[in-house]
């Protein structure tokens, strides 16, 4: 419906092609892209730094949670310091990362890195504390031990929470990643926007914006995914 | 059947008291809670096969005794040996809620088959056909069972039972113990039944011990032959004379 309005007053000129482009021109501006190889070069290097950065974020604050959430030593020495980091401006940091890591890959990386890395972070650990201590005396009563007690209690009583995290740190990552592109890049979707803009492309910036929203909606759907997997044993967890 | 008071029992066969080593020996048992002591000298023998229950109102320290027991609160005084496997079923069921019921059965169990171990406890307690389900879409009755199971299935010398009926409608309650009833008489594993239910005591133990003022006040043994019905004038008596120690006339106790 809205497609259609939208292509109606592109056509009726209504709509400034300058403004935004007809639905019509973007796709076949898309097409075009495709065909010479810009857009998916531009996607895979997008996909990969947001994957390399959500990897080595996700590993960092998951890691750091079950440090701090099973025991007291490792909440004294990493939480005060993961609660102080929180409230740095992600995006205020960008300047400090370009002058530390330069205008390569490594600042889009790291920031797409420690945006995942806190929700994460404050997710998993809040879900581990919030495991059901009574499910820890019966780990006890049948003599699982600490690994056991780790593996098959606290982690999977803690994994619905950890799974909000994730959707979470996901939309950051996307979120992260166009910011970073937007500021310094010479490959990507965001160079690719940057790029277009120069030459008054408003159809390639709007394609670039559609694809960032299809990126971040496959990733939703692939965690959604996820949950439903996981979770089925939650009464009434529609599958 | 193996007298479990010490100082009344003469035992003059040293092989046979040996044998007769009682699964569960307390003596002078204290815990406190800040000022206050909720067990303050307690003394418990429980034989080897023998089904003792323990009453006492709510906060008397029934279920402070059980966990010591359990192994689940160390911090207590006196002396407490527990002589074999313990295992327990609590009032509510704990089962692990993201494991199978038949995972939930097998939860730290070693030995060669434990999935056919499994099977066969939940056959006992009348589960076969629910060992995939998840324990949230079990009934309150199945969920106590498959705690049973999973209690049972370690074939311990000591199975502590902490009002584990308390939670169950009336029907389902009477169902209960009778199952609790065939696998005492099946397994005979000594059990420690806490309950605040004087009948329930009385239609299941071989032996009735009040808890009051942080120690065993009093104590019945109960010689009828199992099943018991529960209006026999034996266990009236009887039960009039527990509701006395629990601070219940009997007129209120069967009001």
């Amino acid at each position: 419906m809205l497609l259609v309005l939208w292509q109606a007053a592109a056509g009726t000129g209504l709509l400034p092609e300058r403004l935004l482009p007809a639905p019509t021109t973007i796709a076949s501006t898309g097409l075009d892209l495709i065909r010479d190889g810009t857009l998916p070069d531009a996607i895979s290097v997008s996909v990969r730094r947001a994957a390399v950065g959500f990897l080595l974020g996700a590993a960092a604050g998951v890691g750091l949670a079950v440090l701090a959430g099973l025991s007291r030593l490792g909440e004294h020495a990493v939480d005060p310091l993961m609660q102080m980091l929180r409230a740095l401006p992600l995006f205020g940091l960008i300047p400090l990362f370009i002058l530390w890591f330069g205008i390569g890959e490594t600042p889009k990386v790291a920031l797409v890195a420690l945006g995942v890395a806190f929700p994460l972070y404050l997710n998993t650990f809040s879900g581990i504390r919030g495991v059901d201590g009574r499910l820890a005396e019966v780990a006890d009563v049948l003599r699982l031990g600490r690994w056991g007690l780790v593996r098959h209690i606290v982690l999977p009583g803690a994994l619905p929470q950890a799974l909000v995290g994730l959707r979470q740190s996901l939309g950051i990552a996307w979120l992260a990643l166009i910011v970073a592109e937007q500021i310094n890049a010479s490959s990507g979707l965001g160079f690719m926007i940057n790029n277009a803009r120069e030459f008054l492309r408003t159809d390639v910036v709007v394609l670039g914006l559609v694809v960032y929203a299809a990126l971040g909606l496959l990733t939703d759907a692939l965690v959604r995914l996820l949950e439903r997997r996981a979770l089925t044993w939650r009464k009434g967890f529609p599958v | 059947m193996a007298q479990g008071l010490p100082g009344v029992t003469e035992r003059t066969d040293p092989p046979a008291a040996a044998a007769a080593r009682p699964v569960v020996r307390v003596r002078g048992l204290t815990r406190r809670f800040g000022e206050r002591a909720v067990l303050d000298g307690a003394d418990l023998d429980i034989d080897r096969g023998e089904f003792v229950a323990l009453l006492g109102r709510s906060g008397s320290g029934k279920s402070t005794l059980l966990r010591a027991l359990a192994g689940l609160d160390r911090d207590t005084g006196g002396e407490l040996s527990v002589d074999g496997t313990v295992a327990v079923a609590f009032q509510e069921p704990r089962l692990v809620p993201w494991k199978r019921v038949r995972a939930n059965v097998t939860l730290g169990l070693r030995g060669p088959d434990p999935r056919a171990a499994a099977d066969r406890a939940l056959a006992e307690v009348g589960l076969t056909e629910r060992g995939d389900a998840w324990p949230l879409t079990l009934s309150g009755g199945e969920a106590q069972r498959a705690s049973l199971a999973r209690a049972l299935v370690r074939e311990p010398d000591l199975l502590l039972l902490d009002e584990p009926f308390s939670a169950l409608d009336a029907l389902t309650r009477i169902t209960m113990h009778r199952l609790v009833s065939d696998l005492w008489e099946r397994h005979r594993p000594g059990i420690l039944l806490v309950t605040h239910d004087v009948d329930e005591a009385l239609l299941l133990a071989d032996r009735v011990l009040v808890l009051d003022g942080g120690a065993i006040a009093h104590e019945s043994r109960v010689g009828l032959d199992r099943p018991r019905r529960r209006d026999h004038p034996d266990l009236t008596a009887l039960r009039a004379a527990l509701l006395a120690q629990l601070g219940v006339t009997p007129e209120e106790g069967t009001a």
